[in-house]
């Protein structure tokens, strides 16, 4: 780990200050992607702002929509029994994520930010039509995720919520990578009225995306049958020593027809 | 041997005694040992698989805040890490033996390869200094395919011109060519066993220091083996004397083999801290751990299986390359040779076995031993070519197999491949295995699988092994370069309480439980009075330490004999002090009786009449009561049995589930049968791990593409189901204690019964073969192309 300087916050304004201070700072939340990062010497900023002080960043507020503040952590999300019952999908999600000592740090924000291309959070996001809000701004998530661990964030910028409006039904079905846990493929479907709404990660070469050709297969009937026929080109997908892409491309369409069969 | 009297001895079920101190964080283990003045080591490893050094600049390291020193190859002239175990080619040849430095001279050969170590006053200062050394390297082509090797061309070692250390046989190759030609049916099987990482739980580690008022060296180590690292370090490497050199190895977080071997980075440091005068600390990272610890297993195999029209094998060939990875690790060459194509009778009658083997080099980390070493290859081989041989001839798995196996009554039985097998029942262990198994059941328990969606099968394994590796004599004639024998010294103190020292070294294993149960049965005192003591030079006699399921037959016999010296020594008080015969003293739940009278001595008195001999045969005997014992066994031991694994596969996904697991082994005499549970538990986590999960994986240019658990996948509570364990033992007849050994036998039996059990699941699909890990990628691939030629 290289030298750093270590900044303590306590409120939005006071993160953001010391951020634009800093030759080269960066925010950090759960540390639990951040700190690895910093131990392999792969980043050497000169300035850490620890948010994890920021209790306003904390809140879970359900209400139209569930709104997480954006250090809500993932075993937070997973436990709150008005997510569960607002977007069951959502906490079942969170509840995935990781392992118990990652739960219990790592946070929605710091997910979102980073953007792994097989995080599980993006493709709620995506599916879900989520709103992410900064200290400056509101991006819709089809605007947000621009590619592998690339977001629509400025220098400077810090997520401080992101709402999901309530879907009619919803499910995500992951399929975990067997070493690292992190998805392989990840699959959110959600149905808004006569909507549907698809998200898949895990398998993208340029991160999470929609697949359109499930969704309209869902559009006409939203039952696992509907994709009977459906399938996915392999050639945008990822491929690796876990699964080659056709292997990727089958499982999406099997784990998108498990979650239309789960969605509640 | 005493019948069991005490509640701690033989047999029983006692909890480990070690378990308070490592559940409560009050191990020592290397890493947590701090020396006054220490520093600290990193290692600057190399990025690339193959390539010169062409210069090293250190200047602007060697001036960065906190170094106390760096060196590199051109510092560090001493002589290289030794193999401990010389194989001859077929041709009579000895074995190519490269050197083996331990910081790379003028070119590295894998990814991780000692260039050049950073001392510093902090780890952190040691390794930003690091990133200062400015290395000029030459880059070559990487050798990783063994095939590709053998043909020459790029060279690991420019004066190994095949890339090959031995071309090896064993076994009569013309009367099995004959055997072949002639048989009813031959069948054929290609079989890759799969590269593995060791991953012990506490990485390697070592602390250094030298005293120069003394001129001793005290190095702390994760080692396995104290002695043997002793031995390695002092006369070949460093030139140090062994009663100035001191190895302490103390509590040892696991090490599956990994930890047996001499390695360059405790020889580094060991050298360098007499160089800087200050104590020296190296703790491997674990991105260090793959990338140094030697690998296991990585062999690609043709054989080929003879039959008669019943189904009777007549012979077997096998043509094995073994990935020696680019430098000899310390019994590297032994595995695939002695360690596995002697075992390639299995449980089997097969007349006659011919086996030929390459060990070729490669610009991967070396392999060496890895829980089983050797002889899971051998099963894995064996138990699927039997499988193959069963579906092509259409006999059932378990007829096969009884049709083959050694019968009970043929022992001691001599095989074609060296080996002679004292006891067993495989009949018996197959049987009771598949009762424990509910093997009746497995239709219904398929139509039921079928219903859901699944695909079920069912895979059995019946496999033998060798432990406790033995004579000394036999296996100093086939190569080796060290003794096989183990050492007990047993001190019993005035007031009765004992004293152990062993040889034998336990991370992980329990001895301080078992081994003090002999010693609870022997002189019937509760354990609680019993101390065992290991893995120091400075204060254990001599000992080869623990691998190959060796501790309890060898270690423990030696034990066992080194307690009947004191019963012998102690009756001879006893009769003095009780004016009796010795012939007339017996020896039962800790008195020494004058038979036929209410006349006796407790031990506890007898030891304290040997320290203070006041009334003392002195004529007779020394005072004192402390005896030590070598043992060098008559032969291996043969643990064996069978392994039968139910799965559950998702043909849409490719999962596999492991649904029942069944071991029955036959293990000799249980000590502990709680230990004996718990050592095939995790024998069978790993061997499961191996079919299904892990493979290390390597791209053309020699990167470690399994570097960390991102990608190298180990096996976790919800990957096994809970297992049904059984014992059903014949005894060792060459050992008192009548111990065959139960460290490895649940890593040798369980992969082929996985994967004959997937196999069996997609069989109507078509699917003949599937190679380990068996990856839910790797499954749904091969129903593909199932589907696509059918
Ligand atoms: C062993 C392990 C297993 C894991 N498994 C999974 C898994 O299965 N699925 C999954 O999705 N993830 C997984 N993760 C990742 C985990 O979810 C992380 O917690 C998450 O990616 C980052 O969250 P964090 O709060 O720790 O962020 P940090 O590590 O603190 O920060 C990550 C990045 O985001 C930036 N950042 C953080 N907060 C903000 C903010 N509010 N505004 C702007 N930028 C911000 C930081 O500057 C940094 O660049 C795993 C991690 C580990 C260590």
């Amino acid at each position: 780990m290289h030298d750093f300087n270590y900044h303590k916050t306590s409120n939005i304004e006071e993160a953001v200050k010391v951020h634009m201070g800093a030759e080269d700072g960066t925010y950090m939340a759960g540390g639990q992607t951040l700190l690895p990062t910093l131990k392999q010497r792969l980043a050497a900023p000169t300035d850490i702002i620890d948010i994890a002080g920021v209790t306003e960043l904390n809140t879970i507020t359900v209400s139209d929509d569930v709104s997480l503040g954006s250090m809500a952590t993932h075993a937070s999300v997973a436990n709150s029994s008005e997510v569960s019952s607002a977007i069951p999908a959502l906490a079942t999600l969170a509840a995935g994520i990781g392992d118990p000592q990652v739960r219990n740090r790592g946070t929605i924000g710091g997910s979102v930010a980073n953007n792994d291309p097989a995080a599980d959070y993006p493709a709620a996001c995506l599916a879900l039509n989520a709103t992410i809000t900064t200290n400056r701004r509101k991006i819709v998530a089809d605007d947000f995720f621009t590619g592998m661990f690339e977001t629509a964030l400025e220098e400077n910028e810090l997520i401080t919520s992101v709402s999901f409006p309530k879907p009619d039904k919803a499910a995500y079905m992951k399929f975990p990578n067997p070493a690292s846990r992190y998805a392989i493929v990840g699959v959110f479907v959600a149905l808004f009225g006569t909507d549907v709404r698809v998200a898949v990660t895990g398998a993208g070469d340029n991160g999470v995306f929609r697949p359109t050709e499930i969704e309209n297969s869902l559009s006409s009937s939203f039952t696992a049958s509907a994709l009977d026929d459906t399938t996915i080109s392999p050639d945008d997908l990822l491929s690796d020593i876990h699964a080659q892409s056709d292997y990727r491309a089958s499982l999406i369409i099997t784990m998108a027809k498990r979650a239309v069969a789960a969605a509640s | 041997m005493p019948d069991g009297v005490i509640g701690t001895g033989i047999g029983a079920v006692v909890k480990r005694v070690e378990d308070f101190r490592f559940l409560t964080g009050n191990g020592n283990y290397t890493d947590d040992i701090n020396r006054p003045g220490q520093t600290y080591a990193y290692m600057l490893r190399s990025p690339h698989a193959h390539a010169t050094i062409n210069s090293i600049d250190t200047a602007v390291a060697e001036a960065a805040p906190g170094v106390v020193a760096v060196f590199t190859g051109d510092d560090m002239q001493v002589g290289g890490l030794p193999c401990g175990w010389q194989i001859h080619s077929e041709d009579g040849s000895p074995m190519h033996e490269p050197p083996h430095p331990s910081l790379a001279q003028g070119k590295v050969r894998h990814v991780g390869d000692q260039v050049a170590v950073v001392i510093a006053e902090t780890l952190e200062q040691a390794k930003t200094a690091a990133t200062l050394i400015n290395i000029d390297y030459g880059i070559l082509p990487a050798v990783m395919d063994m095939k590709a090797a053998e043909a020459g061309g790029t060279l690991v070692h420019e004066e190994i011109e095949t890339n090959k250390c031995y071309d090896w046989g064993i076994g009569d190759k013309s009367a099995v060519d004959e055997a072949l030609a002639s048989s009813a049916h031959i069948t054929e099987i290609d079989i890759v066993n799969n590269r593995l990482i060791p991953n012990a739980m506490e990485p390697r580690a070592a602390v250094a220091e030298f005293n120069k008022a003394t001129s001793e060296y005290t190095v702390y180590t994760t080692s396995q083996n104290p002695h043997v690292i002793r031995l390695l370090m002092g006369a070949f490497v460093l030139s140090v004397p062994e009663h100035k050199l001191r190895i302490i190895a103390p509590d040892v977080g696991g090490g599956f083999g990994s930890k047996i071997f001499l390695y360059a980075e405790e020889t580094i440091i060991t050298w360098a801290s007499t160089k800087v005068g200050r104590p020296i600390k190296w703790t491997a990272e674990r991105s260090e751990s793959f990338m140094t610890d030697a690998h296991g297993r990585d062999h690609v195999t043709h054989a080929k299986l003879g039959m008669d029209e019943n189904g009777i094998f007549t012979a077997l060939k096998v043509e094995t390359y073994a990935n020696m990875g680019a430098y000899l690790s310390t019994f590297a060459t032994s595995v695939p040779t002695y360690l596995y194509a002697t075992l390639l009778a299995g449980v089997y009658k097969t007349p006659v076995i011919y086996a030929n083997v390459k060990a070729i080099f490669t610009n991967t980390v070396p392999v060496d031993a890895y829980r089983g070493a050797g002889r899971p290859e051998a099963s894995y081989l064996l138990e699927r070519i039997v499988d193959r041989a069963a579906r092509e001839m259409g006999i059932e798995q378990v007829d096969i197999r009884q049709r083959n196996m050694i019968s009970a009554d043929a022992f001691p039985y001599q095989t074609p491949v060296a080996l002679e097998y004292d006891s067993g029942d495989y009949q018996a262990t197959l049987a009771s295995a598949m009762k424990l198994a509910e093997t009746s059941g497995f239709d219904l328990r398929k139509k039921e699988s079928q219903a859901r969606g699944k695909k079920r099968g069912i895979g059995y394994s019946t496999y033998i092994e060798a432990c406790g590796i033995a004579p000394s004599a036999v296996a100093g004639a086939l190569g080796a370069r060290a003794g096989l024998y183990e050492s007990a010294e047993v001190r019993v103190h005035p007031t009765g309480s004992v004293t152990v020292f062993t040889g034998s070294h336990s991370h992980g294993q329990g001895h301080e439980t078992t081994f003090a149960q002999i010693v609870s049965e022997q002189l019937g005192i509760p354990i609680e009075n019993i101390e065992i003591n290991h893995g120091d030079t400075g204060n254990v006699q001599f000992g080869m330490g623990t691998y190959g399921s060796r501790s309890l037959a060898v270690g423990g016999e030696a034990l066992l004999r080194a307690t009947n010296k004191i019963i012998d020594k102690a009756s001879k008080i006893a009769a003095h002090c009780l004016e009796a015969a010795v012939d007339d003293i017996e020896f039962k739940e800790g008195n020494f009786t004058v038979s036929g009278t209410d006349k006796s001595m407790a031990f506890g008195e007898v030891a304290l009449t040997a320290y203070v001999p006041h009334n003392f045969p002195h004529d007779e005997l020394e005072p004192g009561l402390d005896e030590t014992a070598f043992y060098d066994p008559a032969n291996f031991t043969f643990p064996g049995g069978c392994h039968i694994c139910e799965v559950e596969i998702d043909p849409e996904t490719g999962v596999t589930e492991v649904k029942n697991f069944t071991a029955v082994d036959d293990i000799g005499r249980v000590i502990n049968p709680m230990i004996v549970e718990g050592q095939v538990h995790g024998g069978v986590a790993q061997g499961i791990g191996q079919a299904l999960l892990e493979g290390c994986s390597y791209d053309s240019d020699g990167q470690l593409l399994t570097g960390s658990y991102m990608d190298y996948t180990m096996p976790r509570a919800d990957n096994v189901p809970n297992f049904k364990v059984g014992t059903q033992s014949t005894l060792c007849t060459h050992n008192t204690l009548g111990v065959k050994g139960v460290g490895e036998v649940g890593a040798i039996g369980s992969p082929p019964a996985v994967i004959n059990a997937i196999v069996d699941a997609l069989s109507d699909m078509g699917v003949t073969d599937i190679s380990m890990p068996a990856t839910p990628s790797k499954v749904w691939q091969s129903i593909q192309s199932a589907k696509a030629s059918s």
